[in-house]
């Protein structure tokens, strides 16, 4: 993965830059001694780090409006960074960069409940939204497996979901306003507590724009009303083939879960042998949850029931009380770290249209013997959204790019059976070049087009998203 | 103008030297746009259907009625609840998918599916350089690159001509039950009636419609029938006894989703998005009378010409509102509010990106 070479002269400058920062934000606010920075160095992509030339942390919109401006006077790159938890890299520095940390703004600003939105300071971690407005029965619905560390800040960037997102949408369907400043130092706010914010939808462009368009500072909510109960069930197949035909009956029967999770043998086995959750050894598992009053949730499960029998399953595993159903979840919530242990592993996410699961499936096991490397599933199967997790061994010359380029043919095939390169994480530096697989160079114009409008001089997150030949022209050094 | 493929669009655009206005079924064209139209009749045909994956790709001139029939066919449909505005808008003519999801056109379900740009899965277009742009695609979860598909929604034709949609689609609930209680047409009886609509919005009862029309406050639910038949009753139980069931529930959301009650009628319309516990307040200060859909979050409001200054300064700094429907006396109104500085220029420029050489009649501009 190549990144751009720092500009010899914002290097040059450093420290100009740096006493310019500390003119306009508070001593504790502006971070460059190397020992310090190198915390800044990497998000969840670990395979690549660089520490920046300087971070800085404010306190509140006008502190990052006046970083920005001298940013921008100086023709410093910056890297807006939520917690770091990004795994395609989004948050990745570059060595002539600023990087900044919205940790900081942290607050809740207004709770609304007879309107049902939350308002917050950006840096406010996914979890800590629901936390606020919990004990009073509601929940804000996207929900990332990182929601403990990711920042809203972060959501918002990369447009993130959940296991739960099949009924409630992701973040930009759950999304009523930003303020947001642009590179310039300009504060805009766009939206508001009412469903829609008029004009062109900024706002849907903005979220998933993976900080290159401006740096969101605060965000206003929909938050829901906690569901009455939840249950979830499992289902054992004898095949991924199976398990795919149930899904799609499922859906087509109109029945909406909150989740249909889908894992595969060699992940059940890791997750098996690292939260020993009694998983049955079997080809395919689905984990299956619905909502509602016990009424509600016996009426769903029996209809589900009837169509998973149908397909003869080894195994329908109801949960009869909060224990088994905490347990039924526990392999799948432990996945990634299951996977970890065996070995390192990269983690994908494209997307492809539920009909060409069992295909998909098939044709990764397939290259996984053609690359010699052992791959594990687990996905939102209900959207179709994949994370094959790839293992291989960082410590061992050749694995890394090895891996990476089984990861891409993975990748295109999703794009092949007209899927999508990603369907949560992002494209950061990781599908960077990959772009040109999924979008002709019309199609990558038009976007780098709006970057043109928000950000002229490409200095927010110059090199993501795009591939770097596509933006060469328009990027600064 | 009335191009069969996209490539004769591309080219028609890049050799057109006037404004063109983009028309679908040309049944929701508010503005004042005027110029040679561009028709996206010829552009038509379902290229995907598939039941099973909820998912649908059409170009854009399908008629819209052809899209419900085939999902009819399997017992699914557009979770927005399109609106037929034609008899509010004294339009004729017929939807076509593309005009939709260019109006951002959303029904009452909105409270609880989302509006029409929530649904919206891809798109293709030809901006006004004649660039065929496509983005998104075919599947639920995408965040490959920049969301234009949301752009586009509601855009109304000024960054381009939509040539295909892709559109998620859901399945028809067996059953509805839709709760109606009077509320009359005074002060504390809308206030009354909103704020139960609010508090029905905040249980956990997944509430599918909640309007307040005509003296009456309407709520719906929709699922499957044991969930339906318990979460009608747990609102009753929750609001009290003036709450029954509708006879005619299908009929009482079709009315108020098309705002056929000011269909035919003398006076301006305007279109109101606010936060939904302003709405009662915003419709007793102003003269007219008033449609209230998503929970109070919507408000349609027939009055006598004249009123801009009176509405804009009743929703104030809580939302904003269009004017929907010009009485000959507000003819010289403007139909849109003002923008933020910053935000006009974000917009402005994004126009100017899409739309170089500014040939996308600007008269309904947004
Ligand atoms: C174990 C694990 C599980 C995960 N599970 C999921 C999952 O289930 N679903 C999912 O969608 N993702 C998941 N992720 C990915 C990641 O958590 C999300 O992408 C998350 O939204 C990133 O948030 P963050 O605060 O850590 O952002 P960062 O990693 O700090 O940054 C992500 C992007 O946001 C930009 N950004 C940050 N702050 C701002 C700001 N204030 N303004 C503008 N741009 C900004 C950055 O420049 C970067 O491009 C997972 C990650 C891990 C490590």
């Amino acid at each position: 993965m190549d990144m751009p070479a720092p500009s010899q002269a914002i290097l040059d400058q450093k420290p100009a830059i740096v006493a310019a920062l500390r003119q306009v934000l508070p001593a504790d606010a502006v971070i460059d001694a190397p020992e310090e920075t190198r915390a800044y160095e990497c998000d969840a992509l670990s395979a690549y780090a660089c520490p920046p030339l300087a971070v800085v942390l404010p306190r509140t919109t006008e502190e990052i409006a006046a970083a920005l401006k001298t940013c921008h006077q100086m023709g410093v790159p910056v890297v807006p960074r939520g917690s770091g938890t990004s795994l395609a890299g989004g948050a990745l520095p570059t060595a002539d960069c600023v990087v900044l940390g919205i940790g900081r703004m942290n607050r809740v600003l207004e709770v609304d409940y007879d309107n049902r939105f939350i308002r917050v300071e950006a840096g406010r971690t996914n979890l800590a939204v629901t936390g606020a407005v919990e004990e009073d029965g509601f929940f804000y619905a996207p929900d990332p497996s990182s929601q403990l560390a990711c920042a809203i800040a972060g959501n918002i960037a990369m447009n993130s979901g959940g296991a739960h997102c099949l009924k409630y949408g992701v973040t930009t369907n759950n999304l009523l306003g930003v303020t947001l400043v642009q590179m310039d130092g300009t504060v805009v706010e766009i939206g508001g507590p009412w469903m829609e914010a008029g004009g062109l939808d900024l706002l849907g462009v903005i979220c998933g724009s993976e900080g290159q368009l401006g740096v969101v500072t605060e965000a206003t909510l929909r938050i829901l009303p906690k569901p009455e109960g939840a249950r979830p069930v499992l289902v054992a197949f004898g095949s991924n083939e199976v398990a795919g035909a149930c899904v799609s009956d499922i859906i087509k029967a109109g029945i909406l879960p909150v989740a249909i999770e889908f894992m595969d043998r060699p992940c059940i086995r890791a997750c098996e042998a690292f939260a020993h959750a009694g998983y049955p050894d079997c080809e395919a598992l689905l984990i299956i949850e619905v909502e509602g009053s016990e009424a509600e949730i016996a009426e769903q499960l029996a209809r589900i029931k009837a169509i998973a029998l149908s397909h003869q399953p080894l195994e329908f595993r109801e949960a009869a009380d909060e224990d088994q159903a905490r347990r039924i979840w526990l392999g799948r919530k432990s996945a990634f770290g299951a996977m970890g242990q065996i070995n390192d592993y990269m983690c994908l996410d494209g997307t492809i249209p539920v009909s060409s699961l069992p295909h998909v499936l098939r044709r990764i096991g397939e290259m996984s013997a053609e690359f010699g490397l052992d791959v594990g599933n687990v996905f939102h199967a209900g959207d179709g959204n994949m994370h094959p997790l790839i293992l291989y061994d960082a410590n061992k010359p050749g694995d890394l790019a090895r891996c990476e380029a089984f990861g891409a043919e993975i990748l295109k095939l999703c794009v092949e059976v007209s899927g999508c390169l990603t369907g949560e994480h992002g494209v950061g530096i990781e599908k960077r070049d990959l772009m040109a697989v999924q979008f002709a160079a019309q199609d990558l114009e038009a976007q780098m087009r709006v970057k043109d409008v928000f950000d002229p001089t490409w200095l927010l997150n110059p090199a993501k998203v795009f591939p770097l030949a596509a933006s060469a022209g328009r990027r600064a050094g | 103008m009335r191009p069969t493929t996209e490539v004769e669009l591309s080219e028609m655009i890049r050799s057109t030297a006037a404004t063109v206005v983009v028309r679908g079924g040309g049944t929701r064209a508010l503005g004042r746009a005027e110029g040679p139209v561009l028709e996206t009749g010829g552009l038509a045909g379902v290229r995907l259907y598939e039941p099973g994956a909820l998912t649908l790709v059409a170009r854009a001139g399908t008629p819209l009625a052809e899209i419900e029939a085939l999902l009819a066919g399997e017992r699914q449909r557009l979770a927005f609840e399109v609106p037929d505005l034609r008899g509010l808008l004294g339009r004729d003519g017929a939807s076509t998918i593309g005009g939709v999801v260019a109006a951002n056109a959303s029904g009452p379900r909105r409270v609880q599916a989302g509006a029409c740009r929530d649904s919206l899965l891809g798109v293709r277009f030809v901006d006004g350089a004649g660039m065929v742009v496509k983005n998104g695609g075919r599947v639920m979860k995408n965040v490959t690159g920049y969301d234009l598909v949301k752009l586009m929604a509601g855009s109304r034709g000024t960054l381009g001509v939509l040539t295909e949609v892709s559109l998620r689609v859901q399945a028809r609930p067996e059953a509805e039950v839709t709760l109606v209680a009077d509320c009359g047409e005074k002060a504390g009886g809308i206030e009354a009636g909103l704020a139960a609509l609010r508090s029905a919005l905040g249980s956990p009862f997944e509430v599918s419609g909640a309007a307040c029309a005509g003296g009456r406050a309407l709520l719906r639910v929709e699922g499957m029938a044991g969930s339906v038949a318990y979460r009608a009753a747990a609102l009753r139980k929750r609001l009290g006894g003036a709450w029954g069931e509708a006879a005619d529930g299908p009929a009482l959301w079709a009315a108020v989703r098309d705002v056929s009650a000011f269909a035919g009628r003398a006076g301006s319309v305007w279109r109101l998005v606010v936060t939904p516990s302003e709405a009662g307040r915003i419709v007793t200060t102003l003269s007219g009378e008033a449609v209230i859909d998503w929970g109070g979050g919507l408000i349609w409001l027939l009055t006598e010409a004249g009123q801009g200054a009176a509405v804009r300064a009743a929703v104030g700094r809580h939302g904003h509102a269009t004017l929907a429907r010009a009485s000959e006396g507000d003819a010289g109104t403007a139909l849109h509010p003002p923008e933020l500085p910053a935000v006009a220029r974000l917009s402005s420029g994004l126009r100017a990106a899409f739309d170089p050489r500014v040939i996308f009649a600007q008269g309904g501009k947004i």
